[in-house]
């Protein structure tokens, strides 16, 4: 008995997925890093909707967003969600197969998502409506880039984490590192929920 | 070994979001749910949206509950956050967060709200300073 609370309290790293206690600190503190992200986001949103009439005589959410592009976003984000759990599931499967197929059609629809996004920005920005129009267009544009700005991240991040993967396998070093990551593509997409409510929709057409 | 795997009272808040029990993310049947349900509020949210027959404010109204009810299943079926006793430090972390995000949201918007009401129209300050 107490050998087993000594190895419950100070598990070595190749008792790995027997004994997860440096992942429970590090999926914690993750999670913690989380949350101040969300408080950040949550700054942006207050700008967003302080800022939402001034639009200084230019355009305003009805004529620029287009709900249907946002709908083909938040649908690529979602799956690529679900796809990214499937993925943690075989991770703890040990299915390498699955888990990469997971893990990369995640990857690939946070970059369709991405695509979308910069072709809307582009699009805003050659026909003159960029961040400089209006303090309004500002705090759109600094609200949803900094998500993209996160996507890009997670979508690097990814890439890094699967080569390791596919050259060491399923280490508890890399098992961590997924799971931190399932934390923070998730933890984008709860944030995206709020963007495409509150800018696309509410800002769209109400 | 069978002290290990049942829950060890010492170990307490060891339990980390994202996984259930002791290693798991969830179950399948879990993430087809939660994927199932935000799709589907997803869904709901676009179509109420564009809506003219009722008040915007209801509009509004709605599409804060939906979103609200999103995030709630991501949390439950995506991160795995629950009140099982086990989480109770990320319940408390996450309480702690949201609390946070409510005074800054809620404060600005109420705050800049009143200035913008209690302002002079630019007009008129405009004049003012010729």
């Amino acid at each position: 008995m107490s050998i087993d609370v000594a190895s419950l309290d100070m598990p070595s790293e190749e008792s790995g997925p027997q004994l997860p206690s440096r992942q429970h600190v590090t999926g914690f503190g993750f999670y913690v890093y989380l949350l101040s992200d969300g408080i950040l986001f949550a700054a942006l949103f207050a700008a967003f909707a302080v800022l939402r009439t001034a639009t200084d005589g230019g355009p305003d959410g009805h004529v620029l967003f287009s709900a249907r592009n946002a709908f083909i976003e938040t649908a690529c984000l979602l799956t690529s969600s679900f796809t990214c759990g499937i993925a943690m599931l075989a991770c703890d499967r040990r299915n390498k197969f699955v888990a990469l197929i997971g893990f990369l059609v995640t990857a690939v629809l946070g970059v369709v998502f991405l695509t979308l996004e910069i072709r809307e920005f582009a699009d805003l920005i050659a026909k003159g409506y960029g961040p400089d129009r209006s303090a309004f267009l500002s705090s759109f544009f600094a609200l949803v880039s900094t998500h993209g700005l996160h996507v890009t991240c997670g979508i690097l991040w990814l890439g890094v984490l699967l080569v390791q993967f596919l050259l060491r396998g399923f280490t508890p070093a890399i098992q961590r590192r997924f799971l931190c990551f399932s934390l923070f593509w998730h933890v984008l997409d709860v944030v995206w929920i709020g963007v495409f409510t509150f800018v696309y929709l509410v800002g769209g057409y109400l | 070994m069978t002290t290990q795997q049942r829950h060890d009272p010492r170990r307490g808040d060891a339990s980390t979001p994202g996984l259930e029990g002791r290693q798991a993310h969830g179950s399948l049947r879990g993430y087809i749910v939660g994927y199932v349900s935000a799709g589907a509020l997803t869904v709901a949210a676009f179509a109420i949206a564009p809506s003219t027959s009722m008040a915007p404010f209801s509009v509004v109204a709605a599409l804060v509950v939906l979103a609200i009810a999103q995030m709630l299943v991501h949390l439950i079926f995506f991160l795995h956050i629950n009140t099982a006793p086990a989480q109770k430090t990320n319940v408390m972390a996450f309480a702690a967060a949201m609390l946070i995000i409510a005074i800054v949201v809620i404060g600005s918007i109420w705050i800049m709200g009143h200035l913008n009401r209690n302002m002079l129209p630019m007009e008129h300050l405009m004049q003012m300073q010729r």
